[in-house]
C-alpha cells in the first residue's frame, strides 16, 4: 500500500483498540501506525526475512509464516480485524484465504489493485497487458498472480456469504466512491463475517 | 575451552561460499518460476483470468552484520566464577541437594537498577562459557577459548554486552564446574558419579533463580537459549512469570517427540552397555566408558546436521589413505578397500574424530542426566496436555526462532509454542529461518537469524514495555 494518505484512509476502517492480524504485513509500517494512533494491538504475518527483522525493529509482533500454507495457527474469531492489504493478489489460494480471514476475524479488510481502473482497460484495449504505477510489473514477472477488479470482489464476497460493510476505491491516497471500478487503481473492502 | 569448534568454523566457511550472499538460492515455496497465462476479456467488469504456478514471495538475504568485527578489536575477557549455595534445592524427583555450587560467567555491567540482566541457558554439551576468551596467566589469549555463543553475545553483537549484563550459567548435573557427577558429594567426600540425583529443566531453572537471588537480580530483561536452552527459557517464563520480561527461544520445542526420545535412548544404551561403564562408577574403577560416549556423540552429530550439509561437506568422498600416492586432490578416487572395519568414507572419519574428542572431555553420567532432562521436559503434562493452559500464567514476551532444515527440533514444534502463546494473547514474534545447517544452525552466524535477534534486543528488550 503506497502513500501515507492511503494508510490513513485504511486505518480509519479499523476500530480503535482492535486486536488486529495483518496478513502480509511487510515491514510492519501499517501495524505500527495502528498501534501508535488507534491503540490497536496484534500481529503481522510476513514471509520475507528482511521484512520480519524490520517489523521486530519497529516493535511490531511478527510471525514468519507462508500464507499459502493457511492460517491453522489462528483460532476461530480470535481477532477483531484481519487485514489483507495488497496481499490477496499474491496468493495461490486466494479464495481459501478469504474464507480463512472470515473464520479468524470478525471484520475483514482487504485491498488489492483494481484491474478495471480505466488506464488498465485502455492498455488492454490496445492489446497489451497494463503496466502502470500501481501495476508496475510486466506480465512475465508480476507477483500479482490473482488479478481482480472491484466488481469481481463483490461477487466473490457474496459467494462466500461475506457482508460488505464498506467498499470504495483508492487512487493517489484519495477515496473514490463514484464509479470506483473505473476510477480507482486500488479496491478496498471492509466486510463482516 | 573444551568445546572445539574448529571443524565447524571450516564448515561454516564452506557453507557461506555455497549459500551466502550472492550465491544462488532457491525460493522457499519451491520453484521461483512463474508460469503465468493470461486470457483477457475486455469487458472490464470481470477479471481477466489468471492462472499461476507456485510462486511464493522470494526470500531476501541481507548482508551479514559486520558491526561486531569492528567492536571485536579488543577481545571480551571471560572469567569463571563459582557460587556456593547453602540453601537446599528441592528437586522435582523428590530428592534434595543440601548445598551445591554453580559455575557462571558474566559479561558487561549490571546497571544501577539491575534491570538489564540477560540469562543465557545452555544445551546438552555446552557450559557457562558463553562468550569471550580466556587469558593465560602471562596475559596471552588462550587459543580456541571462545565461548560457545561468542558470535551472538559480546560487545556490539546481537546480544550486546555494552548494553546488557549477560550471565552464562552451567547447570547442575553438568560437568564444567557446577555440582554434578564429577564433583564431590559433600556427605560422602567421594565423587557423586551415578549417585547424582536426576535433575529436570525445572530444577535447573530453580537453581538459576537462586544464582540471580545471590546476584541481587529480581527480574531478567531476557532469558535466552537454544535447543534444551530454549526449554529452560520457556520454563523460566512459566515458573517465574514475574521475573522474566522476555524469553528468546531458539530451535526448541515444548517437549520431545518419540523419535527424539528414541535418539536419546540409543545414546544412553551405548553408554550404559559399555563394559567400562561400571553402573556409572567408572571413576572408582579408574576408567571411562569412552566407547559408549563416542557412539552417543556420533548419533548426536548425525541428528544435528541436515542431509544437505552432510552431502555438501562429505558426500561419498573416500578418506585419503596415508600411503596412497595415486590420490591427488584432482585425481581419480581410489578404489574401495573392501573392508568392513577400516575407515572408508570421509563421513566415518569425521564421526569417529568427533566421538573421540567428545569422549575425552564429556562425562558419561552427565550425558545420561542431561538427555533425561530433555526427555522429561513437558510442561503441558500437568495441564492435561494443553500447552496453552500451561502457558496461561506467562507474562513475558517471546521471540521464537526455528530453522527450516532442523529435523531434530523442527519448525512445526516451534509453531506449537507460538500458537499456544497466541491463544494466550501474549506478545510473540516468530522467525523461521531458511538455513541449510539443520539443528546446528542455532550456533552459527547467519545474518537473517542474527538480525532478527539483534532487532529484538535493540527494540524490545532494551525498552521497558
Amino acid at each position: 500500500m503506497s502513500g501515507d494518505d492511503s494508510m490513513l484512509a485504511l486505518a480509519a476502517l479499523v476500530p480503535v483498540g482492535a486486536r488486529v492480524l495483518d496478513l502480509g504485513c511487510g515491514d510492519g509500517r501499517f501495524l505500527a501506525h495502528l498501534q501508535n494512533t488507534r491503540q490497536c494491538h496484534g500481529y503481522g504475518v510476513e514471509i520475507d526475512d528482511s521484512k520480519v527483522a524490520a517489523c521486530i525493529a519497529r516493535g511490531v509482533n511478527v510471525l514468519q509464516l507462508n500464507l499459502d500454507e493457511g492460517l491453522q495457527m489462528f483460532e476461530d474469531q480470535s481477532f477483531d480485524v484481519v487485514l489483507q492489504l495488497d496481499t490477496l493478489q499474491h496468493l495461490r489460494n486466494a479464495e481459501v484465504m478469504l474464507r480463512e480471514t472470515a473464520r479468524v476475524g470478525r471484520i475483514g479488510i482487504v485491498s488489492f489493485p483494481n484491474f478495471a481502473h480505466w488506464p488498465n482497460r485502455l492498455q488492454v484495449l490496445l492489446g497489451r497487458m497494463p503496466v502502470t504505477k500501481r501495476l508496475p510489473y510486466q506480465w512475465y514477472n508480476t507477483p500479482n498472480i490473482r488479478v481482480g477488479t472491484f466488481a469481481d470482489f463483490e461477487v466473490l464476497a457474496q459467494a462466500n456469504n461475506l457482508r460488505i460493510a464498506e467498499g470504495f476505491g483508492l487512487h493517489g491516497g484519495t477515496p473514490r466512491r463514484w464509479l470506483p471500478n473505473l476510477t480507482a487503481s486500488t479496491a478496498v473492502f471492509k466486510f463482516h463475517t | 575451552m573444551r568445546q572445539n569448534h574448529d571443524w565447524r568454523a571450516g564448515l561454516v566457511r564452506r557453507l557461506r561460499r555455497s549459500f551466502g550472499p550472492g550465491a544462488k538460492r532457491a525460493g522457499r515455496a519451491g520453484a521461483r518460476h512463474c508460469y503465468t497465462v493470461i486470457a483477457l476479456i475486455c469487458s472490464g467488469l470481470r477479471a481477466p483470468f489468471i492462472n499461476s504456478a507456485k510462486n511464493g514471495p522470494l526470500r531476501h538475504h541481507p548482508a551479514p552484520f559486520l558491526v561486531h568485527r569492528v567492536f571485536c578489536a579488543m577481545p571480551l575477557i571471560a572469567e569463571t566464577k563459582t557460587l556456593r549455595i547453602s540453601e537446599p534445592l528441592a528437586l522435582q524427583s523428590g530428592a534434595v541437594l543440601p548445598s551445591y555450587e554453580i559455575a557462571y560467567e558474566t559479561y558487561g555491567e549490571l546497571c544501577a537498577d539491575k534491570s538489564n540482566a540477560v540469562l543465557i541457558c545452555h544445551a546438552l554439551n555446552a557450559s557457562h562459557h558463553v562468550a569471550g576468551v580466556y587469558v593465560e596467566e602471562d596475559g596471552t589469549v588462550r587459543a580456541k577459548s571462545e565461548g560457545w555463543w561468542d558470535n551472538m553475545v559480546g560487545p556490539g553483537k546481537p546480544v550486546d554486552t555494552d548494553r546488557f549484563f549477560v550471565i552464562g550459567v552451567n547447570n547442575i548435573g553438568s560437568c564444567f564446574g557446577s555440582s554434578g557427577p564429577t564433583t564431590l558429594n559433600p556427605e560422602t567426600g567421594r565423587m557423586w558419579g551415578a549417585d547424582f540425583p536426576v535433575v529436570t529443566v525445572e530444577d535447573w531453572v530453580n537453581a538459576q533463580a537462586a544464582l540471580l537471588d545471590a546476584l541481587g537480580i529480581a527480574q531478567l530483561a531476557a532469558v535466552m537459549g537454544g535447543s534444551l536452552g530454549g526449554m529452560q527459557a520457556t520454563s523460566w517464563a512459566m515458573q517465574y512469570p514475574d521475573r522474566v520480561r522476555h524469553a528468546v527461544v531458539v530451535a526448541s520445542a515444548a517437549n520431545l517427540t518419540a523419535e527424539n526420545i528414541a535418539f536419546n535412548e540409543v545414546a544412553r544404551r551405548a553408554i550404559v552397555t559399555d563394559p567400562d561403564f561400571h553402573e556409572g562408577h567408572y571413576h572408582a574403577h579408574d576408567t571411562l566408558p569412552r566407547r559408549g560416549l563416542r557412539i552417543a556423540r556420533m548419533i548426536g552429530h548425525i541428528t544435528y546436521l541436515s542431509d544437505d550439509v552432510m552431502n555438501e561437506k562429505f558426500g561419498r568422498r573416500l578418506r585419503q589413505l596415508a600411503n596412497d600416492v595415486t590420490q591427488a586432490s584432482t585425481g581419480p578416487e581410489r578404489d574401495f578397500q573392501f573392508s568392513t572395519q577400516a575407515v572408508e568414507f570421509e563421513i566415518e572419519s569425521y564421526l569417529r574424530y568427533q566421538g573421540d574428542k567428545f569422549a575425552e572431555y564429556f562425562d558419561a553420567n552427565t550425558y545420561l542426566l542431561i538427555t533425561r532432562a530433555l526427555d522429561y521436559f513437558d510442561p503441558a503434562k500437568s495441564y492435561g496436555g494443553s500447552l496453552t493452559a500451561a502457558l496461561g500464567q506467562v507474562k513475558a514476551s517471546f521471540l521464537v526462532v526455528s530453522f527450516t532444515t532442523d529435523w531434530r527440533f523442527a519448525p512445526s514444534r516451534s509453531r506449537e509454542l507460538v500458537r499456544a502463546l497466541l491463544h494466550n494473547q501474549r506478545r510473540v514474534s516468530y522467525a523461521e529461518i531458511d538455513a541449510p545447517h539443520g539443528h546446528d544452525a542455532f550456533l552459527l552466524d547467519d545474518g537473517r537469524y542474527h538480525s532478527a535477534v539483534r532487532a529484538y534486543f535493540d527494540k524490545e528488550v532494551s525498552h521497558e514495555r
